[in-house]
């Protein structure tokens, strides 16, 4: 599959909502986290630390990184990059996920149960994850994807 | 068929069974019919010519129609109703004659993705992922997860795509809508739909003729025809000479085995994937076998670098090919490409295929290696020109060309190899001919059968009825990867879903989908 800058939109918050958020929900109990040892916080927090983490991600493709891969694409005949790429581009999506989480303070806002790497095992897992759908059970979901770039919604 | 053209499976079959009978045979055509474009069903019964009433027929029984039967059972229609025309037995036999003298037999890779898979609606999980299972390596799948940048294009066996092929008709009993004859014609009925004439193999009826009723007609008849080039066709003719000239989609094993035995020159003729798999062939006898042979390489248009601006990406070339992996730029196929196309009519549209196509192979390494070994060591010399004459020689035939440059050359071989694939017009097709003299259809900008977005022929329509059509009449169409299976797939996707829209199937939704998916995996009959 080839995608529309439209498709790679549609395409990102799919994932986001059915694929990132059930994971997010089974994942974010088994995350390291500070739980034990701040008095009176609990994992309704560290859910709301998760699903920040999974907002922030979604809105920064949306206005950021889809139009710039998609930018990227248009030096490119075939329009298209090798699978793996997009494996790898949770490196720079996580790192400026962080900075955004970071200055927002999010992690203080819902009693500080996150630690560094409950971000990182949360982001990294729930790529790898929708990575994995896009490359194959997403097509048996929606027969049309694969022929309309991308497309899910409209 | 005129002779310039290049015989198939198909071709040869169909004339057969449509050879005059020994004694005149009732219900054939008369002039009324003939002459009419618009049939009434009295017209069929004074010819005496049996009516068959089903509600789609798909004529072809080749790649295309094998695709669309595979959507349509998949989106519930039964076996009953549909029937495939067809001249030859089983989908893939022209395809694997075609591929098999351009030098692909089974154990060797088509040019095509690892989700581009006709035994397969979803392309999950692909050929890539099938043969690293089967053959337990990894290799296939990194290759696919590389591609295009660290690794050339990973394409299937020409084996593994026919094996999977087998497989599903049986699953989707496809023998059961298979009807062999040759189709004559199609024309629009009196009172909506239409009337296919098909001849019956000799013998195997009562009757010369039989004619399909149907509210749908789907066309897949694959190549109008395949031609020689004008320089060499006007060649044979007046040379008598048909050893010598020599076309990749002829049986033409004899010429490499002549090679081995005895050192000589080839001349190659053509810039895409056949020419490159000619050469592969050439040099592998070369290379492995102990050949001796000489090959000079002539193109039309010589690449030597990056051409053809596209948006802010050209397109790579070296050493007289362009490189483009597949027969579009890969986004043809539900990308950009086809978005753009979708906006484009006329000389827009032509503009943009003249930017991604023409003449080009996929860039691999294994090629370009050889023929760097060739070039060192002087037995492959490339050239580029246009060819003023060709006549024979003492040695052989000399090819007289006219290059960019102004200055005439000679090449003087024992063989010419034509590789260009030309196709005839579709007007030589016999049943594309009918169709745009009886039933209204038109051209698309490169004079090509006009489709929709949805593969209905435009102009055609009659009452309910709609006549469809896929493959490679249909290019110059808003998309331009129709003759590939991955554009086979598109297309009957295309259609499918404006059948299910006037309710002759179900529209295959998700859950339709995924019991269909689950049965497909469990190779469970349906």
């Amino acid at each position: 599959m080839i995608p529309t800058l439209s498709g790679r939109i549609q395409t990102r918050i799919w994932l986001i909502l059915f694929v990132g958020i059930p994971w997010t929900l089974v994942i974010t109990p088994f995350l390291p986290n500070n739980r034990d040892l701040i008095g009176g916080s609990s994992l309704v927090d560290t859910y709301k630390t998760t699903f920040s983490v999974l907002g922030i991600v979604l809105v920064l493709a949306v206005f950021g990184w889809e139009w710039l891969y998609h930018f990227l694409q248009q030096f490119r005949w075939e329009k298209d990059w090798p699978v793996i790429f997009s494996l790898f581009l949770v490196v720079p999506e996580a790192i400026v996920a962080k900075l955004v989480f970071n200055a927002l303070d999010i992690g203080m806002k819902f009693n500080a149960t996150a630690k560094d790497a409950t971000f990182w095992w949360h982001i990294g897992t729930t790529w790898i994850v929708m990575w994995l759908f896009v490359l194959g059970p997403i097509k048996v979901l929606f027969i049309r994807w694969r022929f309309s770039g991308g497309r899910i919604f409209f | 068929m005129s002779n310039d053209m290049i015989s198939t499976p198909a071709s040869v079959l169909g004339e057969e069974m449509e050879a005059a009978p020994p004694a005149p045979t009732p219900g054939d055509l008369n002039d009324e019919l003939i002459r009419t474009s618009i049939w009434t069903d009295d017209m069929l019964y004074r010819a005496g010519i049996p009516i068959i009433d089903v509600p789609l027929v798909s004529c072809g029984g080749g790649m295309g129609s094998f695709v669309l039967s595979n959507y349509l059972r998949i989106a519930g229609a039964d076996t009953s109703q549909v029937r495939i025309l067809s001249n030859i037995e089983y989908p893939w036999q022209t395809y694997e004659y075609l591929t098999k003298v351009s030098q692909i037999p089974r154990p060797e890779r088509l040019r095509s993705d690892s989700q581009g898979m006709p035994d397969c609606l979803w392309g999950f999980p692909s050929y890539a992922l099938r043969e690293a299972r089967k053959e337990k390596k990894l290799f296939p799948i990194w290759n696919v997860l590389t591609e295009p940048i660290f690794a050339d294009y990973w394409t299937p066996r020409a084996g593994t795509v026919f094996a999977g092929l087998e497989k599903e008709v049986a699953r989707t009993r496809y023998n059961e809508m298979l009807v062999l004859g040759q189709v004559r014609m199609v024309r629009r009925r009196n009172g909506g739909g239409y009337f296919t004439i098909l001849t019956p193999p000799p013998g195997s009826s009562a009757t010369r003729r039989i004619a399909y009723r149907s509210q749908y007609v789907h066309l897949a008849i694959g190549y109008p025809g395949l031609k020689f080039l004008p320089d060499l066709q006007e060649y044979r003719t007046k040379y008598n000479d048909l050893a010598r000239t020599v076309n990749a989609y002829e049986p033409h094993e004899h010429i490499y085995e002549g090679l081995l035995a005895k050192p000589g020159t080839v001349l190659v003729r053509g810039g895409g994937i056949v020419a490159s798999r000619v050469l592969q062939r050439l040099m592998d006898d070369r290379e492995k076998k102990g050949a001796q042979t000489q090959i000079l390489h002539l193109f039309r248009t010589y690449y030597s670098g990056r051409h053809n601006k596209w948006g802010f990406a050209k397109r790579r070339g070296a050493h007289g090919f362009a490189f483009q992996g597949f027969n579009a730029p890969k986004s043809a196929w539900g990308g950009q490409h086809i978005e753009q196309m979708l906006k484009l009519e006329g000389k827009a549209r032509k503009d943009l295929y003249d930017l991604t196509g023409g003449a080009h192979t996929p860039y691999r390494k294994y090629w370009l290696d050889q023929m760097k070994r060739g070039r060192d060591q002087g037995w492959y010399t490339t050239y580029q020109g246009e060819v003023t004459d060709v006549r024979p020689s003492p040695n052989g035939v000399v090819t007289t060309i006219r290059q960019n440059n102004g200055s005439m050359a000679t090449l003087e071989a024992q063989i010419i190899l034509d590789c260009t694939g030309l196709e005839a017009d579709i007007r030589e097709h016999r049943i594309y001919a009918d169709l745009l003299e009886h039933s209204g259809a038109g051209r698309n900008p490169l004079g090509r059968l006009d489709v929709d977005p949805s593969f209905e022929a435009r102009g055609t329509r009659s009452g309910t009825g709609k006549l469809y059509a896929s493959g490679s009449a249909t290019y110059g169409g808003y998309f331009a990867g129709v003759d590939t299976f991955l554009g086979l797939q598109l297309s009957a996707q295309r259609i499918t879903d404006d059948l299910a829209k006037q309710g002759f199937v179900k529209r295959i939704g998700i859950a339709r989908s995924i019991s269909s998916w689950w049965k497909w995996m469990r190779h469970k009959q349906i």
